[in-house]
């Protein structure tokens, strides 16, 4: 047993670590940092830094211009890259359309899509949700009816994160109402320029329209774009879920929320003393740190088991529910932490350069924000009850 | 022993609940929020014309309750809407601090007031947290009146407000209990400014500045340099009011998320089949009645001695802000993305819950004062 990383993957480290010194705008880092709200140019500059440098696809083989990097490799740069406050890579494109195409799209596919997913030609979106089928996705009903060349789109998707974004997206629709209800679904990548895609934007808890409906009306798409086999979506659709939960842990995102959360602590008035030293407080803050360290661990022991070609599989819905649980207690302490100033919301504040200046302490808003906004990470990719019940059925085998 | 409210209570509660019910629609709140005034003129005045505001009053100050049970029962109603109207600030901490340390020229004011007058309560400064007695603001002696300089922080309502009850020390150091005072001053006084803003869970609030203010010796409420009981008196009202109005929250987001349990299908059934979330939902439930005894507990106690009525402040503070953060986690939880959605009636609830947490103290400074009632 060796806790610690090899001389190579050091090495890799300090080579990611002097990447982001020089390569990571500091108008970005901060942004993030600071909680700003980030717009669609910001997603993209940081994606072509990356993509330039050749990191971009990071979980992509090198033939298909990845980075072929293990799973101990990746999990040191999403640590690296979220300590330094880079902004998120959008993950439909790259983790969860890009691995899906590999393994089952046409060549055609592959040779038109994928580099433009690296490029950025084309924003993805995810279209597997609808407003009746959620963690029982299976009972999707957008329909795809063949017509000559084309596959006639008539439905709604919702929860599309950044669809607003998006010029592309990828659904699961219904080709067939025979036999299981699993096996009448198809995989299908649907332009959103053509004529009858409309996307309403759902604005969240916090303020923020993150997530769309999408509605289909008549969309014409072409058959080449169907994924696969007509009715074999399910199959893929399962193949990419396993890949939307790597780095489901989120640890590097909870180390980051830490650091914060002991910075602010460190900085607020409590009585005579800072809210750090409140042995209450200081008590909270050091048992999310332990379950933290363990659950550091327990993700690494994922990781060596997958770069020893182990595939994840209910180990990853473990992850999930004690890493989203940590990461959300993080958040509460930290919307804790700002006190009273927790209270005010002025939304301008969240856009860089505005003239409207946080009320308080410029850390507060954006902790109630996104202690709001983070109940959602319980809840989507598959909701911690959906893992504990995968948990206790492949594992427990109840 | 005797958990039934008084028939004139049952009254006030049934009346009250009806007119909400009927009066608080979504829009009604969103409008509010957007307005300048960051409050709905119409159901202010409605309650003003039920005798809600007078309801927190005594009658020997012109109004015809003021007692723990009274507050208890408006704000639990209150909660249960969702309605974020200046009651506390106006009812409760600015008027219930001129009907206990005014004078009779002050008190006359409390008519006013209970016809529908708008006041708000501005203690707490930036760096002050939770610590009551944590005043920098001073005021100092000019003449025949009083000058008054600093800054008071998230003062709820103070865009509708006409006047503030504002703490300013008058002698002694930052954390001193002795050396508070109170003053009533105007909101368009020369030398005050405000920058509003929305709060969270509905409403606006500002922070003030003043510079220089000028004020004449009347503004002085109660005397000089002594309100510092009266402002934990004050609080301890305010408390019990927060800790009903959460309840009711809770009462509305239960009846909600119970709702949905039942409504919603996945895999051919509705989700409150699940097990796993008939136990949570049951729990959810247990904890409300937990809040709701320690509501009562404190309301029964709200005109016993200091220290007694204090124990039941931080216990009452505490347990609420606990089972507040259980009940917002595990609706919104238990609604899946729906729960995340701003237009469904959950958001502005859970947020408004939550932010109570932030109010007069949280959890764990209860926890803390708690412990320290019970040593002294
Ligand atoms: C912010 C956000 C972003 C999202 N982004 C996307 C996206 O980009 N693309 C996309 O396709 N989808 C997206 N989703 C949708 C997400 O995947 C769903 O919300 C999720 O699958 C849950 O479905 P639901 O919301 O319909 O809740 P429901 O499935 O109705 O669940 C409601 C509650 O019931 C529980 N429950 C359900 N079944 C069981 C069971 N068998 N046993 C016990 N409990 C159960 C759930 O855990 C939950 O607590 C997003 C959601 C959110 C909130």
């Amino acid at each position: 047993m060796d806790l610690n990383y090899t001389d190579e993957q050091k090495a890799f480290r300090d080579d990611v670590r002097a990447f982001l010194e020089a390569k990571l705008p500091k108008r970005l880092s901060d942004k993030v940092a600071g909680g700003k709200r980030l717009t669609k140019a910001d997603y993209e500059e940081w994606h072509a830094i990356l993509n330039e440098k050749g990191w971009l696809g990071v979980t992509w083989p090198k033939e298909h211009g990845g980075t072929g990097w293990d799973a101990v490799e990746r999990h040191i740069f999403e640590e690296e890259t979220t300590a330094a406050h880079a902004p998120r890579i959008v993950p439909f494109g790259l983790n969860m359309l890009g691995p899906v195409l590999m393994k089952f799209g046409s060549d055609a596919q592959k040779a038109h899509y994928l580099p433009r997913i690296l490029n950025g030609d084309d924003w993805w979106c995810q279209g597997y949700s609808e407003p009746g089928a959620g963690s029982d996705l299976a009972s999707v009903k957008t329909t795809a009816v063949r017509d000559g060349d084309h596959y006639i789109v008539n439905g709604q998707k919702t929860w599309t994160t950044l669809g607003q974004h998006a010029n592309m997206i990828f659904c699961l629709v219904r080709t067939s109402k025979e036999g299981k209800r699993q096996e009448g679904i198809s995989f299908l990548l649907i332009d959103m320029d053509i004529p009858g895609v409309e996307v309403r934007p759902i604005v969240l808890l916090d303020g923020e329209a993150e997530v769309n409906e999408v509605w289909f009306n008549d969309v014409k798409v072409p058959v080449e774009n169907l994924v696969g086999e007509e009715n074999k979506g399910w199959t893929y659709a399962k193949y990419l879920l396993t890949h939307e939960r790597t780095n489901i842990a989120g640890v590097g995102f909870a180390n980051a929320g830490l650091a914060a959360l002991k910075r602010i602590a460190g900085l607020e008035n409590d009585g005579d003393r800072k809210l750090i030293d409140n042995p209450f407080f200081a008590a909270k803050i050091a048992q999310v740190e332990i379950d933290l360290m363990a659950m550091a661990t327990t993700n690494l022991r994922t990781i060596a088991a997958a770069a020893a070609g182990q595939a994840p599989g209910a180990e990853s819905s473990m992850l999930k529910v004690k890493g989203t649980l940590i990461r959300q207690e993080i958040n509460a302490l930290t919307r804790q932490a700002a006190g009273p100033y927790a209270m005010p919301f002025v939304s301008e504040a969240l856009d860089e350069g505005s003239n409207e200046g946080p009320v308080g302490p410029d850390y507060a808003m954006p902790a109630t924000q996104a202690y709001f906004n983070n109940r959602k990470l319980s809840i989507y990719g598959g909701s911690n009850e959906v893992q504990r019940q995968i948990v206790s059925k492949m594992i427990l085998e109840l | 022993m005797n958990f039934t409210l008084t028939e004139e209570r049952q009254m006030l509660q049934d009346g009250l609940r009806r007119y909400l019910r009927d009066t608080v629609t979504p829009d009604l709140l969103e409008d509010a929020t957007e307005s300048a005034s960051g409050h709905s003129e119409t159901l202010w005045q409605g309650l003003a014309e039920m005798g809600v505001i007078g309801a927190l009053f005594s009658e020997e100050d012109g109004g015809f309750g003021g007692a723990g049970f009274d507050i208890a029962l408006t704000f639990e109603e209150m909660g249960r809407a969702g309605a974020f109207e200046p009651l506390l600030e106006t009812g409760i901490l600015a008027g219930g601090l001129i009907a206990a340390l005014g004078s009779d020229e002050q008190k006359a004011r409390i008519e006013a007031i209970i016809g529908g007058d708008i006041l708000t309560y501005a203690h707490a400064e930036p760096g002050s947290r939770y610590d009551l007695s944590r005043v920098t603001t001073r005021a100092a002696k000019s003449g025949e009146g009083w000058t008054l300089t600093g800054l008071k922080s998230v003062v709820p309502h103070a865009p509708a407000a006409t006047h503030a009850v504002v703490s300013a020390r008058t002698s002694g150091a930052v954390a001193d209990r002795d050396g508070l005072s109170l003053f009533l001053v105007p909101l368009d006084v020369t030398g005050l400014s405000a920058r509003d803003y929305t709060v969270n869970g509905g409403g606006r609030a500002a922070e003030l500045s003043l510079v220089d203010v000028d004020l004449p010796a009347d503004a002085l409420i109660g005397p000089e340099g002594g309100a510092f009981d009266a402002i934990e008196t004050a609080h301890a009202r305010a408390t019990c009011a927060v800790c009903a109005e959460a309840l009711g929250l809770m009462e509305s987001i239960r009846a909600l998320t119970t709702e949905y349990l039942q409504t919603r299908k996945q895999f051919g059934q509705p989700i409150g089949k699940f097990q796993a979330l008939q136990h949570r939902m049951a729990d959810v439930l247990i904890e409300i009645e937990q809040a709701r005894s320690a509501v009562i507990n404190l309301a029964g106690h709200l005109e016993a001695d200091r220290t007694i009525r204090e124990r039941h402040v931080s216990a009452a503070k505490n347990l609420i802000g606990r089972v507040g953060k259980l009940v917002v986690e595990e609706s919104i939880q238990m609604h899946g993305g729906i729960g995340m959605t701003r237009e469904y009636a959950l958001a502005h609830l859970a947020k408004r819950l939550m932010m109570i947490d932030h109010r007069f103290g949280d959890a764990d400074y209860h926890l803390e004062r708690f412990i320290r009632l019970a040593a002294a």
